[in-house]
């Protein structure tokens, strides 16, 4: 993975990643995928893609409220609130 | 040069269920802030998203009523991207494998004409939070969850579209369905049925696709009309320039009626979708989408069908009445009830849609029930009273809520049908009015109907007219000069 493809990757995930970081990722990232590629030796045609190891029919629940969390414990973790909603920096 | 333009509009509405897609929390609007989320709708670590079944059901009831293929088999994916409002940082959504697919939506046009609008494909996805944002002075935005997790259908459809009137036209008849279906409110201003329209020119005849522009932020059907409308003359602009139109998303403008272009250097188009490992994929067995089917109410376009063949309706007036199906069921009462459908059909199009639009409300709100109006419409069938006294009986029982038969007989409406009561009162009619009398018998027959309306007025508006001209044709004299219709 060359170094213009993990700054995109690096900017998508919001990460500010100094010359050094982009170096010692696309290194690591590089051999990740080359230790992964090893499986593309396999013939898979007609193989459907498992995106699960399990299939799972009926995985449902039924449309019934439940209590939600009072808003001071889902605020709790919020770097800022006015006591009702999240504070943000301004975004448009 | 002259240009066709090219429209695929994508719709979200938001389903009527309620809990929300993935958790138990309530998708009640209007609660304060922050105060219907949980750990699963907060995006908190650790947590596992459970599919509402009725959100499926919903998709399953939309898909068969614009007849696509429901998939048996369908998956969920991760669309991943930044934003204060979606606390997972990826919003749960279908990608690949969505859960609808290749149906269509049939459209009635101004002129009569009907289009069928392809769909490529309905998906289920969660909704994201609301962001509010401060006063110009006001550095941060504020975030309510409640919204996040509320279940959505997004509807996309082919580009199949060509014009603002289509488009409308097409929005209203999808609305029509969902609202049929029961499955959302289908509300354009409160949220709940939003659009945005990909919109693109080409030289007339032309078979490939011009590039296209994403328009949002249209939250009625005549924003969405205006900003086609604006886009397509933008881009025919550009191109009589010798410029290129950018594929970019673009904000409508209310105030200034123009859209604007939301590009922004940071922002990073790749949305990364890939599946959901949280969810298995969704299986459908062949028993539940039969008994979906089962369930589904007769459609607008069947009702605006039936409608014109067993009340002998017009299909503008039977696609109006369709429009909405609470009025489809009011006129369907007050037709059930009279003669004549066609009559029936005239009030609930014609006085009664006038008084509802006035008012601002909606045919459930009705001050005139439909029980009501039929018994007015009977009063005229049985020559009670004339159709012009009704009106006025139709605008007190507006006012009053009073049966109309009441306000007939408080307000000495009935109607004077008694040739014996008719006849000095045309006499006198006569006596008014001899120079009219004379020219009449002289040959200017079309005199007649100013004897009529004189008749009229002189008994309040209560004669019966039909009487009025029988009457009229016995007494008035025989003309002596062949009619000059002059």
């Amino acid at each position: 993975m060359d170094l213009a493809e993990v700054k995109r990757i690096g900017a998508l995930a919001r990460l500010d990643l100094g010359e050094e970081e982009t170096a010692a990722m696309s290194d690591q990232l590089t051999r990740i995928l080359d230790y992964v590629a090893q499986l593309e030796a396999l013939d898979t045609t007609g193989v459907e893609p498992t995106t699960h190891p399990v299939t799972l029919g009926e995985a449902f629940r039924d449309d019934a409220v439940r209590p939600s969390l009072p808003t001071e414990a889902a605020l709790a973790n919020a770097p800022a609130t006015d006591g009702a909603s999240f504070i943000v920096p301004r975004i448009l | 040069m002259e240009y066709e333009t090219v429209i695929g509009l994508e719709v979200h509405t938001q389903l009527k269920t309620k809990s929300k897609i993935f958790c138990g929390c309530s998708t009640t609007f209007g609660a304060p802030p922050n105060s219907h989320t949980c750990p699963v709708c907060l995006g908190m670590p650790g947590v596992l998203p459970v599919l509402n079944r009725e959100v499926v059901t919903c998709a399953i009831k939309l898909g068969l009523a614009t007849r696509c293929t429901v998939n048996r088999s369908s998956r969920w994916a991760r669309k991943n991207y930044f934003y204060p409002d979606l606390p997972k940082a990826y919003q749960i959504s279908q990608y690949e494998a969505p859960i609808c697919e290749h149906g269509y939506v049939e459209a009635d046009l101004e002129s009569g004409e009907t289009r069928r609008i392809g769909l490529t494909r309905i998906h289920m996805e969660e909704d994201a939070g609301k962001n509010v944002h401060g006063a110009a002075d006001d550095d941060h935005s504020y975030v309510d969850l409640n919204r996040a997790g509320v279940p959505l259908l997004e509807i996309v459809s082919e580009p199949d579209i060509r014009s603002s009137e289509e488009a409308t036209a097409y929005l209203k008849r999808l609305r029509s369905i969902v609202r049929y279906l029961g499955i959302s409110d289908g509300n354009m201003e409160e949220g709940s049925f939003r659009c945005d329209a990909n919109v693109s020119i080409r030289p007339m005849g032309s078979d490939t696709f011009g590039t296209r522009a994403e328009v949002k932020n249209l939250n009625s059907f005549r924003h969405v009309a205006h900003a086609i409308d604006y886009e397509a003359r933008r881009q025919a602009r550009l191109l009589a320039q010798g410029k290129e139109v950018v594929q970019e998303t673009r904000l409508w403008n209310t105030a200034e009626g123009k859209t604007y272009s939301m590009r922004s250097k940071e922002e990073a188009h790749d949305y990364r979708y890939f599946p959901d490992p949280d969810l298995v994929p969704l299986e459908i067995s062949e028993q539940w989408i039969e008994a979906v089917r089962a369930t589904l109410p007769e459609l607008p376009a069947d009702k605006e069908q039936r409608f014109v063949v067993e009340y002998g309706l017009p299909p503008q007036d039977a696609a109006t009445l369709v429009a909405s199906h609470h009025l489809a069921d009011y006129f369907e009462t007050v037709a059930g009830a009279v003669k004549e459908a066609k009559r029936a059909a005239n009030w609930v199009l014609g006085e009664l849609l006038a008084v509802l639009n006035k008012l601002g409300i909606s045919v459930e709100e009705s001050p005139v029930e439909a029980a009501a109006l039929a018994a007015l419409i009977r009063l005229i069938e049985e020559e009670t009273i004339s159709g012009k006294i009704a009106k006025s009986v139709f605008e007190k029982m507006v006012a009053t809520g009073k049966a109309p038969a009441a306000i007939v007989e408080e307000e000495g409406l009935v109607q004077v049908a008694d040739p014996e009561a008719l006849r000095p009162i045309i006499q006198q009619v006569f006596d008014d009015n001899p120079t009219q009398l004379a020219q009449y018998q002289a040959g200017k027959t079309k005199l007649m109907g100013f004897f009529v309306g004189q008749t009229m007025r002189a008994t309040g508006g209560k004669a019966n007219p039909a009487l009025v001209n029988k009457l009229l044709r016995e007494m008035l004299p025989e003309p002596t000069a062949p009619a000059d219709g002059g």
